[in-house]
C-alpha cells in the first residue's frame, strides 16, 4: 500500500465545503429579502430582541447543518473533482459575501 | 475603576471572544504550514493530532461564543428603540448613532455588515475543525483538501477581522453601556 492510499478519500472535505458554501449563500439571500421585504423581514423574527437575524442566521444553519450531512452520507467514501466542488462553493460563499454587504444589497434595490 | 454589568458583556464577546480568535489564527497558519510543507516531518498521531484537534475546535468554539454573545446578548441592548421624545440617547447605541449624519453610516454599514458577515466565521471555522481532525496527517499529499482549509481559514478570518474592526469602531461612537456597576477597583480623585 502506497501512502496515499492509506489516505481518506476527498468526499468528505467536499461535502464540508459545499454545505459552507449553501449556508453562506443562504445567510446572504436572506439577509437581502429581510432588508428588501418587510413581509419576509416579519417571518424572520423569531426572537424580538434580536429582530429578523434571529431567522435569517438560524436558517442559513440549519440549511448548512442539512446539507453537510446529507452530502457527507453521500460523498464520504467517494473521490470527487475537488477543483470544481470548490470553484461552485467559491462562488456561492462570495455571492453570499456580497449580499450581505449593505452598499450592494442597496444597490440590488435600486436605493 | 468601574465597569457597567453592559460593558462587561460587550468586551467578554470583543475582546474575550472575538479578539482572542483573531489571535489564534496565527497559531492555525502555522499548524496548516508545519503539515503541509513538503520538507516538514511532521505527521501528527496520538497526543499531537489530539492537541491539534483541541485547538481547531477550540478557534470554532470562539466563533460560535463571538456570534451567539454578539446576536443574542449584546445586538438587543445595541438596537432597543428609545422611547418618544428622548433626548438622551447615550443608552440607545443604534439610535444615538442614526440621530447624526457624521455617525450614520457607522451603523448603516458597519453593524449592517458586521452582524451577518461574522456568521460567516463559526460556519467555516467548523468546517476546518471538522477537516482537520480527519485530514491533519494527509494535508501534505492531498492539495485540494490543503487548500480547501486554506481557503475556509481565510473566510474564517475575514468574516472575524471585519466585524472585530466595525464593533471597535462602534463602541467607540456608542458603547454599549447601562446595568448595575461592576467595582473593580477603589480609587481616589486627584489633580495629576
Amino acid at each position: 500500500m502506497t501512502n496515499s492510499d492509506a489516505h481518506p478519500t476527498n468526499g468528505a472535505a467536499a461535502a464540508t465545503l459545499l454545505a459552507t458554501g449553501l449556508g453562506g449563500l443562504v445567510l446572504g439571500l436572506l439577509a437581502l429579502a429581510g432588508d428588501a421585504l418587510p413581509a419576509v423581514a416579519k417571518a424572520l423574527n423569531i426572537w424580538n430582541p434580536t429582530g429578523p437575524l434571529s431567522g435569517v442566521t438560524l436558517a442559513a444553519i440549519v440549511v448548512w447543518l442539512v446539507a453537510w450531512a446529507i452530502l457527507a452520507r453521500r460523498w464520504s467514501t467517494r473521490t470527487l473533482d475537488l477543483r470544481l466542488i470548490g470553484g461552485v462553493s467559491a462562488a456561492m460563499i462570495l455571492a453570499g459575501l456580497l449580499l450581505t454587504f449593505p452598499p450592494f444589497m442597496d444597490l440590488l434595490q435600486g436605493k | 475603576m468601574e465597569i457597567t454589568f453592559r460593558d462587561a458583556v460587550t468586551v467578554i464577546h470583543g475582546m474575550g471572544f472575538g479578539a482572542l480568535l483573531l489571535l489564534t489564527f496565527s497559531g492555525s497558519a502555522a499548524a496548516v504550514y508545519a503539515l503541509s510543507t513538503p520538507s516538514s516531518a511532521w505527521t501528527p498521531g496520538g497526543r499531537d493530532l489530539t492537541r491539534l484537534k483541541i485547538y481547531f475546535w477550540g478557534m470554532a468554539a470562539l466563533a460560535w461564543l463571538a456570534v451567539l454573545a454578539g446576536a443574542y446578548v449584546v445586538y438587543p441592548w445595541y438596537r432597543a428603540h428609545p422611547p418618544a421624545g428622548a433626548v438622551d440617547l447615550s443608552g440607545f447605541p443604534k439610535a444615538l448613532l442614526m440621530s447624526s449624519p457624521a455617525t450614520s453610516e457607522w451603523h448603516d454599514i458597519g453593524m449592517e455588515w458586521k452582524e451577518h458577515l461574522a456568521w460567516f466565521a463559526p460556519l467555516s471555522l467548523t468546517a476546518v475543525a471538522w477537516l482537520m481532525g480527519r485530514y491533519a496527517s494527509a494535508l501534505k499529499d492531498m492539495r485540494g483538501v490543503r487548500n480547501t482549509v486554506v481557503g475556509l481559514l481565510v473566510l474564517g478570518f475575514f468574516a472575524t477581522a471585519v466585524p472585530g474592526f466595525f464593533g471597535a469602531m462602534l463602541n467607540k461612537y456608542a458603547p454599549v453601556r447601562g446595568g448595575a456597576n461592576i467595582v473593580l477597583m477603589r480609587g481616589e480623585a486627584h489633580d495629576k
